[in-house]
């Protein structure tokens, strides 16, 4: 168990579809779990990195306060960071909330949203706040890798991950490299 | 002056035939090397405005779209340095727009996403600018999606040239560029556009789309999908060649 590869993974500003896709392996799962053990990720439900993993894959960009927090936490507790996704890589889909205010999405959710009754902005400590922009990952903190695609397809997960703990260049060939 | 069949140029160590007249982009893909490009189709006169197909020539770079062959020369388009400044061309060009591939209906059948296959790109490296665009949505058949307009001119040229139409042009300067629409209000529909332009069907991204047809044809099956873009435009080019000489 010891000399096993220790992974963690989180979800950030991003709809849990690549780590759908990394479920996606199917029985190469059992070959994976063989030679790598989850640490934080939500396949287990482990909340917090205890010392320092050797892999960090890191799903969706960064919309609040808490996604900031989370990926600097990962950043401190993975020897190797990967951005996975077009959501880390680039914002994504969550971004194009960039091209309106911050303003003007919040009213039109929650004051003008067809069916809102008792309209105001939700105001609670315990809401992360919101970011003024959506930003991809690399522009915060030193991403390692990127991994691709919307979601990565599931070999492309399998080449990635096998050619990186074989201590080989992970990028994708021309086959497994997608931005949709 | 020797005959045309003994003129050759050298690319990469590569012999290269030429004949008189042919610039080292058409010869080189004649012989079927692959130089990347965006801005230029070898159906319209060259633009050489993306630079993508920089390649140097006796030690300068020259845009190889509009650079003449001439006998003798040599050319070099696949080192390291070239590549390099290729995919930041590319990785400038993803980050200046808005392109969402995973809601694109371009995806799959787009030159710029397929050039950055090509080149290996895996992220974009700078800052997203996130610009703020507008969309003109107003015509009945045509899309303009300025979000994905990389500048490359394309429609501009095809609009004046073979349409006789002037639909489009430029304005403004550097990053603040933009395509605009020559009719009374400036939108698609009141100009004398029409779904059977030939402006429309060249654009190289999804910034100039035919309504109806997105998503057409289904995710495997689109040409990407089927052939990268090196295979995919020397085949066209070759084929075209075969036809038009």
């Amino acid at each position: 168990m010891g000399s096993k590869l220790k992974v963690a993974t989180c979800s950030l500003a991003g709809c849990f579809g690549c780590h759908m896709s990394l479920l996606d392996i199917d029985e190469r799962l059992l070959d994976l779990l063989e030679v790598v053990e989850f640490d934080r990720s939500p396949i287990n439900d482990i909340k917090t990195i205890e010392g320092m993993v050797d892999l960090g894959l890191v799903e969706g960009g960064l919309c609040n306060a808490e996604n900031v927090h989370v990926l600097k936490h990962f950043r401190e507790h993975c020897r190797i960071l990967v951005a996975v996704g077009e959501c880390a890589i680039t914002g994504g889909i969550p971004s194009m909330r960039n091209h309106h205010t911050l303003k003007e999405c919040l009213e039109e959710t929650y004051i003008r949203g067809v069916g809102v009754e008792n309209a105001h902005i939700p105001n609670d400590a315990e809401i992360p706040l919101l970011l003024d922009k959506v930003r991809p990952l690399h522009e915060v903190v030193k991403i390692d890798h990127y991994l691709p695609g919307c979601p990565p397809s599931a070999d492309a997960f399998w080449y990635f991950l096998t050619e990186l703990i074989a201590g080989r260049d992970p990028s994708l060939p021309l086959q497994l490299l997608r931005y949709d | 002056m020797c005959p045309d069949s003994a003129k050759t140029f050298y690319l990469d160590n590569r012999e290269i035939p030429f004949k008189e007249g042919q610039t080292v982009f058409d010869a080189a893909m004649t012989a079927g090397a692959y130089i990347p490009h965006l801005c230029h189709n070898p159906d319209y006169e060259p633009h050489s405005s993306c630079r993508l197909c920089t390649v140097i020539v006796n030690g300068r770079p020259f845009a190889s779209c509009t650079q003449p062959a001439v006998a003798g020369q040599m050319v070099q388009s696949d080192t390291p340095e070239l590549r390099e400044m290729r995919r930041m061309l590319t990785q400038m060009l993803f980050v200046e727009g808005n392109h969402y591939c995973p809601s694109c209906e371009k995806s799959g059948n787009c030159k710029l996403q397929a050039t950055a296959y090509e080149l290996g790109l895996q992220d974009n490296h700078f800052p997203q600018f996130f610009p703020k665009r507008e969309r003109d949505a107003s015509h009945p058949d045509i899309l303009l999606d300025r979000d994905r307009c990389i500048l490359c001119g394309l429609c501009v040229r095809v609009s004046r040239d073979i349409d006789k139409k002037n639909v489009f042009a430029m304005t403004g300067r550097g990053i603040h560029t933009v395509i605009v629409v020559d009719s009374p209000s400036g939108e698609l529909k009141d100009s004398k556009a029409t779904a059977q332009d030939e402006a429309v069907q060249h654009c190289p991204v999804g910034a100039l789309l035919l309504k109806g047809k997105g998503f057409e044809v289904p995710i495997g099956e689109r040409i990407y999908d089927k052939a990268s873009i090196s295979v995919h435009s020397v085949e066209a080019f070759q084929a075209r060649e075969a036809v038009h000489g």
